[in-house]
């Protein structure tokens, strides 16, 4: 989405020299100007997006990117849907079984490393800290070779194990902060009631999980969503390939079909919008609750 | 229901710090033994030890006759109750207190009975189906006593649970804990802070310095005949007037002189502690403010030695009044005393400079007021002698 955007016009300020009271106006305004500012320029491609996918094949030109559609259409949008579909699907088989999984591994890892601590568990720890700066790139190639080793069914499958394996880092990092606010003597009631481990895990610490459960499936369904370099590398069945890499193929071969791009990468990122709308004030809080204070 | 006894346990944490030490004493069965002293001294560090919440560094622990050093908590068969309650935010009243007993996989029938007759003994009926958020704190007190009377376990270990509720609310605690507590007739091992559940509610008191103990029997007899300085000093509010004094004897009598006062001490006192051994000797006497008495309403004295005294400062309780005032004796600055105050010793010997502060109790309703001269009568049968070198009781 690299349209030359023209720097919005922007008005002179001249700040007002004044007592103490209109100051403070002139300050509420110069912030308020700000955020404007900034606001547009992350709107403003987004707004180029939107306008060429409601064009015509003809009419979307990046000469003109900046002007309306003269006759509003949905075929790009018709025209992305039908090719995506599969594609659609294929993430969707590839994202919610790898959120659940990575999402409830960190969630148990979490439990085990901040409250049911074992001797080495900081060792524990510290590796799995580790994996998470490990760059996509470094591990590809071990990564491919391992799978053929071991014949791991091909496919979304791998794709999906990739993430999963990929994600537990973080959402481990995720859950473990968040437990680290449960306070330490309900842990200790109820292992004085007598539950186990696993009991206590499932009867006290997963019903307060909610909040983390929801910080984690977001941030793991947005990254395996957007993820373009492991599937490129691990899927090489076009048929089945997520939607990401299908996208990158909607390049005509003669004329760029900019309509058709547009509305396809619009709605390649609206299940991760979906997704944050749905349940981001929880994202907020659950941030709040846990993530950040540990 | 099972006596505990607690054998030359040691707790020292991975840091090194020792913070139980050689901690030796029983509870009996149904006793309700009180743990007390200072912050950070250790009583929840053995409370959890007993629990199985802290693993013993050396020593054992019986419960009941069987060794359980190595025994999970979840097999002691033991409950406890938090000083924040630890309730689930999750769970309702009802299915907090039938916790365990889920866990433990009692029929349905036997659990809702159960949860209903603890739910009667607390008066929680009318809760049962709130959750912990949407009581009030005396009730959630009570839900976490549900949630530990339930299993009619071996023992209860409670780590100051009535801290967090106020004045009110925590005599009336007090007396429903003490009764329940006898009417159950399980051991009980209550950690306090507060001076009127430790004199109240024990069957014993034990006290604790740095993680070692200092002395375990009834609180009258703790309260009474304190083994050294720190109990003298931790034991009752306001504490006990301590001060620097000399024996003398003169002709077979003895008196206990405090800077300018000479007070003879009682025959029967002084051979009992056999004070004739320290004549001309430096001790640290003590007294304690109820027995520093000021004249009653029709003016009279009680007691028989009587001190002049001006009066520093005042402090009406209501039921009674504090006096203040100051003897000329020197302050007893000792380790023992700053550690049971919470006051280090440089702060307590700068105050005193000019003498050693005393308290007595007066008429709620006399009229003393700052600068006034009054006579306090001394009950001399309740005088404390201690060696200034080791802090131990002087007890012949
Ligand atoms: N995990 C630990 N590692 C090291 N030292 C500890 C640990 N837990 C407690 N301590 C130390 O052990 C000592 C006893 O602590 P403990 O909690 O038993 O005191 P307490 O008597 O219960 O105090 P309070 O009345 O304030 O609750 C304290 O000095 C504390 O700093
Ligand atoms: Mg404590």
């Amino acid at each position: 989405m690299s349209t030359t955007a023209a720097p919005p016009t922007s008005v002179p300020v001249r700040p007002t020299v004044t007592r103490k009271p209109v100051g403070r106006v002139s300050a509420l305004g110069f912030k308020y100007l700000a955020l404007v500012f900034f606001a547009m320029a992350v709107l403003t491609p987004l707004y180029i997006v939107l306008v060429a996918s409601f064009k015509g094949t003809a009419e979307a030109d990046p000469s003109n990117a900046w002007a309306l559609p003269d006759v509003w259409t949905f075929d790009a949008w018709r025209q992305a849907w039908d090719q995506l579909l599969p594609n659609l699907k294929n993430s969707l088989y590839l994202v919610i079984p790898a959120t659940l999984i990575s999402t409830v591994l960190g969630s148990l890892n979490g439990f085990v490393l901040s409250r049911w601590r074992f001797p080495g568990s900081d060792v524990v720890f510290l590796f799995l800290l580790f994996g998470m700066f490990i760059p996509y790139q470094a591990v590809m190639i071990p990564l491919a070779q391992l799978f053929a080793d071991v014949d791991f069914p091909t496919g979304i499958p791998r794709l999906a194990f990739a993430h999963i394996v990929y994600g537990i880092p973080i959402t481990t990092l995720i859950f473990r902060s968040y437990y680290a606010t449960i306070p330490e003597e309900l842990i200790e009631a109820a292992r004085m009631d007598r539950a186990g481990m696993l009991r206590t895990y499932w009867s006290v610490v997963l019903p307060l999980s909610a909040p983390a459960f929801v910080v984690t499936a977001i941030w793991q369904f947005t990254s395996i969503w957007n993820d373009f370099l492991f599937a490129v590398f691990l899927i090489t069945d076009p048929s089945k390939w997520p939607v990401t890499v299908a996208l990158n193929n909607t390049t005509g071969s003669l004329v760029t079909p900019y309509n058709l791009q547009m509305s396809a990468a619009l709605l390649a990122s609206l299940p991760t919008l979906v997704v944050y709308i749905l349940l981001g004030r929880y994202f907020i809080r659950g941030l709040m609750a846990g993530s950040l204070k540990g | 229901m099972a006596e505990i006894v607690l054998d030359h346990l040691n707790k020292r944490f991975p840091n090194g710090f020792e913070a139980v030490k050689d901690l030796s004493f029983e509870i009996a069965e149904a006793e309700l033994l009180v743990l007390v002293g200072p912050s950070g001294c250790g009583k929840t560090t053995a409370l959890r030890m007993v629990a199985g919440l802290e693993d013993i560094s050396s020593g054992d622990l019986f419960i009941g006759g069987r060794r359980v050093n190595d025994v999970p908590e979840k097999d002691r068969d033991i409950a406890m109750v938090f000083q924040n309650y630890a309730l689930y935010p999750h769970m309702t009243v009802a299915q907090n207190i039938a916790f365990s007993l889920k866990l433990a996989k009692r029929p349905k029938a036997e659990i809702k009975k159960r949860v209903e007759e603890t739910a009667r003994l607390l008066s929680l009926e009318a809760l049962l189906d709130r959750r912990p958020k949407q009581l009030s704190g005396g009730q959630r007190q009570r839900v976490a006593m549900g949630r530990a009377i339930i299993r009619e376990p071996k023992a209860f270990l409670m780590d100051e649970p009535l801290s967090n509720l106020d004045a009110q609310l925590r005599v009336h605690m007090r007396g429903e804990i003490e009764a329940l507590q006898k009417r159950l007739g399980v051991t009980t091992v209550y950690v306090t802070h507060d001076q009127v559940e430790a004199m109240t509610m024990g069957d014993r008191v034990a006290v604790l310095r740095s993680g070692e103990l200092q002395q375990i029997d009834t609180p009258t007899n703790v309260y009474d005949r304190p083994v050294n300085l720190f109990v003298a000093g931790f034991m009752g509010s306001p504490p006990m007037n301590l001060a620097r004094a000399t024996i003398e004897a003169d002709s077979g009598r003895i008196a206990v002189r405090l800077g300018s006062l000479a007070i003879p001490v009682p025959d029967e006192v002084a051979r009992d502690r056999k004070l004739e051994e320290w004549a001309g000797r430096e001790v640290i006497a003590g007294i304690r403010p109820e027995d520093l008495e000021g004249p009653r309403e029709d003016g009279t004295l009680v007691g028989s030695v009587k001190i002049e005294a001006t009066i520093d400062r005042v402090e009406a309780l209501g039921s009674n009044l504090l006096g203040f005032f100051t003897v000329d004796a020197e302050p007893a600055t000792s380790k023992g005393i700053a550690e049971a105050t919470g006051g280090d010793l440089e702060e307590v010997a700068l105050i005193t400079r000019e003498g050693t502060p005393f308290c007595g109790t007066f008429e709620p309703r006399s009229a003393i007021r700052l600068g006034d001269r009054v006579d306090v009568s001394v009950d001399t049968r309740r005088l404390h002698f201690f060696d200034p070198e080791s802090e131990a009781a002087i007890r012949g």
